[in-house]
């Protein structure tokens, strides 16, 4: 048994670490939250140079080649730099769903230019408030095209192809891919409580759109599509974490009170302590999580997701809590970095539905696998 | 990353399993063992001795030791697996975890070639069995308090006070003890380490009577015990570093995947209880509670998993150890509870023959309280994780640059 990253995966890491210290500080961060600007471009160009929107994507479709042990690193670099970039979207859940159930015509059609960042790709699934439900699906998917809507849709307004999950008024479910820059579509922004990220919602009245993978088969896939996508997000919410953490310790140890420093009282230590197990356990629960993904091995994923997911929004959550907290009066301010954090960690923990959501769907699956 | 083992942990795996196949029967999965439990009686500690000695005998004793001293110089990880694959066996109590995880290590790294010659191979055949003879009435976190003595009377050191907590005592032959042995310096620096025959005169063992029933533990009373100057382990004064020594290996063998294991059970709980008119398991409060426990589990036994494989690679235990018991020690508390609320009014029944499970969940629970405070406590765990993890200030301590007798104390029997 080996349960840790090996020497070359650690090295990708550190390189992506190297250049998101040097090309994504918070300044970045916070300039797209306050310019209103959907991300930011050029940061975007730089990670497509450095090949990290197809680092599982195959050679033979301009991706790396190389595996999801060397994305879920990227993505907690990704997430430890609260990059302004629509990462996930476009690789956890467009290339993703491509990869996985798309035919080598869709593949090929569409994979070279996501990896190369030349297409933003993005997720259709929510209609409104509330958690997915299969039930209750209304957009319309009839000869190849769709009515309807989907909302909130993560960088919607600036993707150009979603895949979307809709109905064929059978209540048979199908994914499908449309191109968002063709007819039919109305993007329309939303606003947020991380405006370091954008939200939009889609109108489609008559938009083509293909089928991807098998028709009727909708929601499974989508299952299957999200527990990837909530794997790769635990591992930003885990790196957004442990930077907050590095953060609030700092600001502690330098900042006195009562004649010693604030990092001196129990009181704060035991909670940084119990904010690092939180964040051990997530991290933990996300490298067993990695090691099912890397091994295609669905059913152990099917479990290994939603507890990585469910444990990596308890963390970032209570990580963004307890930094302004520990920060103190300055931390409530919009100058101070805390915000950033605050709005990211509970922005990433309900981006898949929410957290509660996915505690039922663990249990629902242990409780499935116990019977077997 | 590759959860299953290389070919020759494979093969280490069949060898052990093959051996203890055909020396032990198999365990009933189903069986709970309760881990501050029953006292043994003689007979328990005769088997565990002759069961050790045939492992000795036939190489399947003391494995990460040095081969100079006794053992199979095998890793950390041959460790785990042969625990793994003991664990599916009936085998005897096994009453040796502290003198080969703890005072073993400890006597190799300070003691005198004289010392490790005496005691090394028979603690290691398990014929001499070892206690710790640490914590006191007045010094539980704040070890270094401790306020027993020893006063040098010619070439003998003569001991007195009291220690408490100490497992085993009263079917031990060995005790390794740190006393104070001068109190007119500051209060690490006076404590020095001795061995001390636990059957010599002014000796006396008696056990404690735990919340649930159990005698794990001693009390142990020193009257005028004389003890040997060739038994001082390390110099006089150097207690407190022989102790660390002890305490960092005390840290490996209790931080081992605590309050994980036991989901399956909680699960068949939930499909017999009934709850809010339904059976419990179709309570989203209660579903909402199981997913949280599983993750927490899950994520301890990783994370036992991942510093595993550090220490195979070479890495030294440190301080993450410490979340294990940490998150493990609070969390078997809350699944017992939990487990003991599913079960409604009969949950309050510890009765043989009427409580569900066989009363399991109720004696888990009347256990669970000691978890959180034997081999450091929930708050001292925070302090470890705060101070040498993330590297945050230390206490403010009162006592740190005073003589041990000028630091204050509370009134007699507090």
């Amino acid at each position: 048994m080996n349960f840790d990253f090996s020497e070359d995966q650690k090295l990708v890491q550190k390189t992506a670490r190297d250049y998101l210290d040097e090309q994504s500080g918070l300044d970045v961060c916070r300039a797209v939250l306050e310019s209103g600007k959907p991300y930011d471009t050029d940061l975007w160009k730089g990670i497509a140079e450095m090949g990290w929107l197809g680092v599982a994507v195959d050679e033979v479709h301009g991706g790396a080649g190389m595996g999801y042990l060397e994305l879920v690193l990227i993505a907690e670099e990704v997430g430890r730099a609260l990059a302004p970039i629509p990462f996930a979207s476009s690789v956890y859940l467009c290339t993703e769903a491509i990869q996985r159930f798309g035919s080598p015509e869709q593949q090929k059609k569409y994979l070279p230019r996501l990896a190369a960042g030349e297409v933003i790709g993005t997720g259709a699934f929510f209609e409104g408030p509330g958690d997915l439900d299969a039930s209750t699906i209304e957009l319309k998917l009839q000869d190849g095209k769709l009515d309807g809507e989907k909302w909130p849709v993560p960088d919607g307004d600036v993707a150009g192809l979603a895949v979307a999950l809709a109905q064929d008024g059978q209540g048979r479910l199908s994914m499908v891919l449309v191109d968002l820059e063709g007819d039919g579509v109305t993007k329309t922004s939303l606003g947020s409580i991380d405006p370091s990220r954008s939200q939009a919602k889609l109108r489609f009245e008559a938009a083509p759109a293909e089928v991807l993978g098998e028709a009727g088969h909708g929601w499974d896939q989508t299952e299957a599509l999200l527990d990837r996508a909530a794997l790769l997000l635990a591992f930003e919410q885990i790196g957004g974490a442990e930077r907050a953490l590095e953060i609030t310790k700092e600001q502690t140890m330098g900042r006195y009170a009562f004649g010693r420093p604030v990092a001196s009282f129990q009181a704060i230590k035991h909670r940084m302590a119990d904010l690092y197990c939180a964040i051990e356990i997530a991290r933990s629960n996300a490298y067993y999580g990695a090691y099912a993904l890397s091994n295609d091995l669905a059913e152990e994923l099917a479990v290994a997701a939603p507890s990585a997911r469910s444990a990596a929004s308890d963390a970032f959550d209570l990580a963004g809590q307890e930094m302004i907290q520990f920060h103190g009066g300055v931390g409530f301010t919009w100058e101070y970095d805390c915000h950033l954090f605050y709005r990211r960690a509970k922005a990433l923990s309900v981006a898949l539905g929410s957290p509660a959501a996915w505690r039922e769907k663990l249990v629902a699956r242990l409780e499935a696998r116990e019977a077997q | 990353m590759d959860f299953n083992d290389t070919p020759e942990e494979a093969a280490f795996r069949t060898k052990a399993y093959a051996w203890l196949s055909a020396n032990a029967k198999l365990r009933d999965p189903n069986e709970y063992v309760d881990m501050l439990g029953e006292r043994e009686d003689d007979a328990a500690i005769q088997a565990a001795k002759d069961w050790q000695s045939k492992k000795y005998d036939e190489g399947w004793a003391v494995l990460t030791w040095p081969k100079e001293f006794g053992g199979q110089g095998l890793g950390r990880m041959e460790n785990v697996i042969w625990n793994q694959e003991d664990a599916k066996f009936a085998t005897p109590t096994n009453i040796y975890t502290i003198g080969h995880g703890m005072l073993g290590p400890t006597i190799m790294a300070h003691g005198t070639p004289e010392q490790q010659k005496r005691y090394i191979p028979n603690m290691a055949r398990g014929q001499e069995v070892w206690c710790q003879l640490f914590s006191e009435p007045a010094a539980g976190s704040d070890l270094a308090g401790l306020r027993s003595t020893a006063v040098r009377d010619g070439d003998e050191w003569v001991l007195n006070g009291q220690k408490i907590w100490s497992t085993g005592a009263h079917y031990c032959d060995w005790g390794m003890v740190v006393v104070r042995t001068d109190p007119n310096v500051v209060k690490h620096a006076g404590l020095t380490y001795f061995i001390v025959d636990m059957r010599s005169p002014g000796v006396e063992v008696r056990p404690i009577k735990q919340i649930n029933g159990g005698s794990a533990f001693n009390e142990v009373f020193f009257t005028d015990v004389r003890v040997p100057a060739e038994n001082r382990l390390g110099a006089e004064g150097d207690g407190w570093s022989v102790s660390l020594t002890t305490l960092m290996n005390e840290r490996v063998a209790i931080g081992a995947g605590a309050g994980a294991g036991r989901f399956k059970d909680l699960l068949r709980l939930a499909r017999q209880s009934r709850m809010n008119g339904k059976p419990a398991i179709e309570d989203s409060a209660v579903r909402q509670k199981l997913a949280s426990i599983y993750i927490r589990s899950k994520g301890l036994q990783y994370t036992g998993m991942r510093t595993l494989s550090a220490l195979s690679q070479g890495a030294t235990p440190g301080p993450e150890g410490s979340i294990g018991k940490a998150v493990g020690g609070p969390l078997a508390q809350e699944i017992a509870s939990f487990a003991i609320e599913m079960q409604g009014a009969a949950g309050g029944l510890l009765d043989e023959g009427s409580t569900p499970m066989e009363g399991m969940w109720q004696n888990a629970y009347l256990s669970s309280p000691g978890m959180r405070i034997a081999g450091g406590t929930d708050e001292i765990l925070r302090n470890i994780i705060a101070e040498r993890v993330l590297r945050m200030p230390p206490e403010m301590r009162v006592d740190k640059k005073i003589a041990f007798r000028d630091v204050p104390t509370g009134p007699p029997g507090s």
